[in-house]
């Protein structure tokens, strides 16, 4: 029986040994994402995406931990302490909105822990709170906006009127918007976080005599925003971005979001191998299209998965090299980072049209401006 | 800054404010009768929006759900009356507002449980659809007149309730002595559910003409709570004449504010300082109208128990 006993644990110890072994090379991600509340159908989308990537590499050493940080950056921020303290992560990802990355990125940043970032942007992490172990594999937030100020610009409209939300991302989006239109708008309307009823500020738009509408009204706002827009019957090419119409977004617009056109960094026609590959594939995994944000989840797990052929993030020096090299097939085509570790691509002009279904859909038209980079890698100095 | 503007504008404050009433009186009412707080109407709210757009998307037509919606609103009333409000009414105010504050947690993430986070889809009648042309050439939707309309009718329905009917008869003395129509063998546990029920029924109405104006969503309710506590507040707690007066004043002033202020600062700043300025304090008009009135009214304009 002692015999037995001391066989058994043993055999206890020397499991518990390979297992240790193992776990020295395998790779830990920690995922901080949207997964409830309003916003929550961005980061189940980013979530999927990314564990999309991970499964069709078929790596066994890769282990993703998922938690849901409710939208609230409190939340988010103890869930990276723990992940960091207690499951000792090799390095974190997830968060889709700004005031969130901002509570957890420069801390994370800072202990030392690779934060790859698949949505949120915000202008401080790409200037002058730049690090070297923060990677943005979306955008800095400004682009999408900037991008339509380009296109606006060359399509030949002269006086946009500009709408949205009166608190940071709002008026950092207009700021966007202006640096590449250049010219002078005819109006600014800024309406309350959250409001619901625009109908002051459609009569106000109809009343002027602008040629064309930018908005940049994210989530609930946006669907309430283009239902009342489509029974005021005024009649003016409506702009944005890719926030205000992701797939399920226009779906619940209805038809009153047909015809609005919207910047975004990838469509899921957007024609190359990868992408085609993507869609397929996500469409069977999850019976339904991919957003943006899937897209960007994916190309997020891929861009780690490639870095991680080449080296480990226990060695920093060298993880961080294979990561700013971004040797991955990506699903927008050609990808590179700017010297403040934020892309810098071509952003598409998308327009919402009927699909074979009957509901909205976007379809790719062209390019709106290439190889766009943010306005704030001049102030980060790494 | 045209006339045919100014009009259109007033038109969107008044139906702004005939929406307001719709979930003022509800409040008022049960304020003015039960003597309760119910955070938990902004719920009842959601409760008739949600009700409308699913039961729209499965008949397919708008006048079903709406049915549906108040129906649905008006019994979740009852019920949520019958299981936790009468327990209530003799503890005080803060006890209330921790109950109700639990309900709008509840009623929240049983929503989400049941239709999900992404915000449901309804669409405004095709009969209503369309737009009318105003006098000076720029057009109304017809769905808005529509929602006045009926702001005014229910006004109208409520008036003549209370002042004619029997049981209005019974809320008025509700109201001045809770104890002595008690004695008089009315029977008041039935009057309270019928009143709350009236209330959460109206702000279901609410709820479902809005959603088919804006998106039908989780936490869509608590925006306009507070809009409608500030309506009572300044109207006179418990009294409907005063939730009338209320919401038409605070809907309209703002609605005008949100539009002129931003015109007015575009005098001396530049456009986007004025734009954001404006908005800034537009957004606090509507409280900064409420501190005035209560400075020379303190307990409203229509103070029912005076």
């Amino acid at each position: 029986m002692k015999t037995l006993n001391t066989l058994g644990l043993g055999l206890l110890l020397s499991s518990s040994l390979v297992s240790l072994q193992a776990q020295a090379e395998d790779v830990k991600i920690g995922m901080i994402t949207t997964l409830s509340g309003g916003g929550s159908h961005l980061g189940v989308d980013t979530r999927d995406g990314f564990l999309l990537a991970v499964e069709q590499a078929g790596r066994d050493d890769v282990e993703v931990l998922v938690k849901d940080d409710a939208q609230k950056p409190d939340v988010a921020k103890s869930l990276a302490d723990e992940f960091m303290q207690r499951d000792n992560v090799d390095l974190l990802t997830g968060i889709i909105f700004s005031n969130l990355a901002m509570a957890v990125v420069p801390g994370t940043v800072r202990q030392g822990t690779f934060y790859i970032s698949p949505n949120a942007g915000p202008s401080d992490l790409a200037g002058r709170m730049c690090h070297e172990n923060y990677f943005n594999v979306a955008y800095q937030n400004d682009n999408l906006h900037g991008a339509m100020g380009a296109y606006m610009k060359e399509q030949g409209f002269e006086r946009p009127i500009l709408l949205a939300p009166n608190y940071p991302a709002g008026t950092d989006a207009l700021a966007g918007f202006k640096h590449l239109y250049e010219n002078e708008v005819v109006d600014e309307i800024y309406t309350q976080l959250g409001q619901t009823d625009y109908a002051a500020e459609i009569a106000q738009i109809r009343s002027s005599d602008a040629d064309s509408l930018f908005f940049f009204l994210p989530g609930g706002m946006g669907i309430s925003f283009m239902k009342q827009w489509e029974g005021s019957s005024v009649d003016m090419p409506v702009f944005g971005a890719a926030f205000s119409f992701d797939e399920t977004l226009i779906k619940a617009v209805g038809s009153a979001a047909i015809g609005a056109k919207n910047t975004s960094s990838w469509a899921y026609d957007l024609d190359n191998e990868t992408n085609r590959a993507f869609v397929e594939s996500y469409r069977e995994a999850y019976d339904r299209m991919p957003t943006l944000y899937a897209a960007q989840g994916f190309d997020t797990a891929n861009l780690i998965l490639a870095a991680l052929d080449k080296a480990h993030p226990s060695d920093q020096e060298a993880f961080r090299e294979v990561l700013r090299e971004a040797d991955f097939d990506s699903v927008r085509g050609e990808f590179r980072f700017g010297s403040n570790h934020h892309p810098i691509q071509d952003i598409y002009v998308r327009e919402v049209v009927e699909g074979d279904d009957g509901q909205p859909t976007n379809r790719l038209v062209g390019l709106a401006i290439e190889d766009i980079q943010d306005v704030y890698a001049a102030d980060c100095n790494m | 800054m045209t006339l045919s503007l100014l009009f259109e504008q007033l038109l969107n404050g008044l139906q702004l404010g005939t929406m307001l009433f719709l979930m003022a009186s509800g409040l008022t009412l049960v304020f003015g009768v039960m003597g309760l707080i119910n955070l938990a109407h902004g719920s009842f709210y959601m409760v008739g929006a949600f009700v409308t757009a699913w039961t729209a998307g499965m008949t397919g037509s708008f006048w079903v759900g709406l049915v549906a919606g108040v129906l649905a609103a008006a019994a979740t009333g009852a019920v949520v009356e019958f299981l936790v409000i009468r327990r209530l009414y003799r503890r005080d105010h803060l006890d209330q507002v921790l109950a109700t504050f639990a309900l709008i947690l509840i009623f929240s993430e049983g929503t989400r449980w049941l239709f999900g986070s992404s915000p449901l889809w309804l669409n405004v009648p095709e009969v209503l659809s369309g737009s009318v042309a105003l006098p000076g050439g720029s057009r109304y939707p017809v769905f808005r007149l529509v929602i006045i309309g009926v702001g005014v009718l229910v006004a109208v329905g409520l008036f003549l309730l209370i002042s004619r009917t029997r049981l209005g008869m019974r809320i008025r003395a509700g109201e001045s002595d809770r104890e002595m129509i008690g004695a008089l063998g009315v029977d008041i546990a039935k009057l309270y559910t019928v009143v709350f029920a009236l209330g959460a029924g109206l702000a279901g109405l609410a709820g479902s003409m809005i959603g088919a104006l804006q998106s039908v969503q989780v936490g869509m309710g608590e925006p306009v709570l507070i809009l409608a506590f500030v309506v009572i507040v300044i109207g006179g707690i418990g009294s409907i004449k005063g939730a009338l007066v209320g919401a038409l004043l605070v809907g309209v002033v703002d609605t005008l504010g949100r539009i002129f202020l931003p015109s007015l600062f575009k005098l001396f700043m530049t456009t986007a300082d004025a734009s954001g300025v404006g908005a800034a304090i537009a957004s606090m008009l509507i409280y900064v109208l409420m501190a005035l009135i209560l400075a020379f009214r303190p307990k409203g304009l229509f103070a029912a128990n005076d």
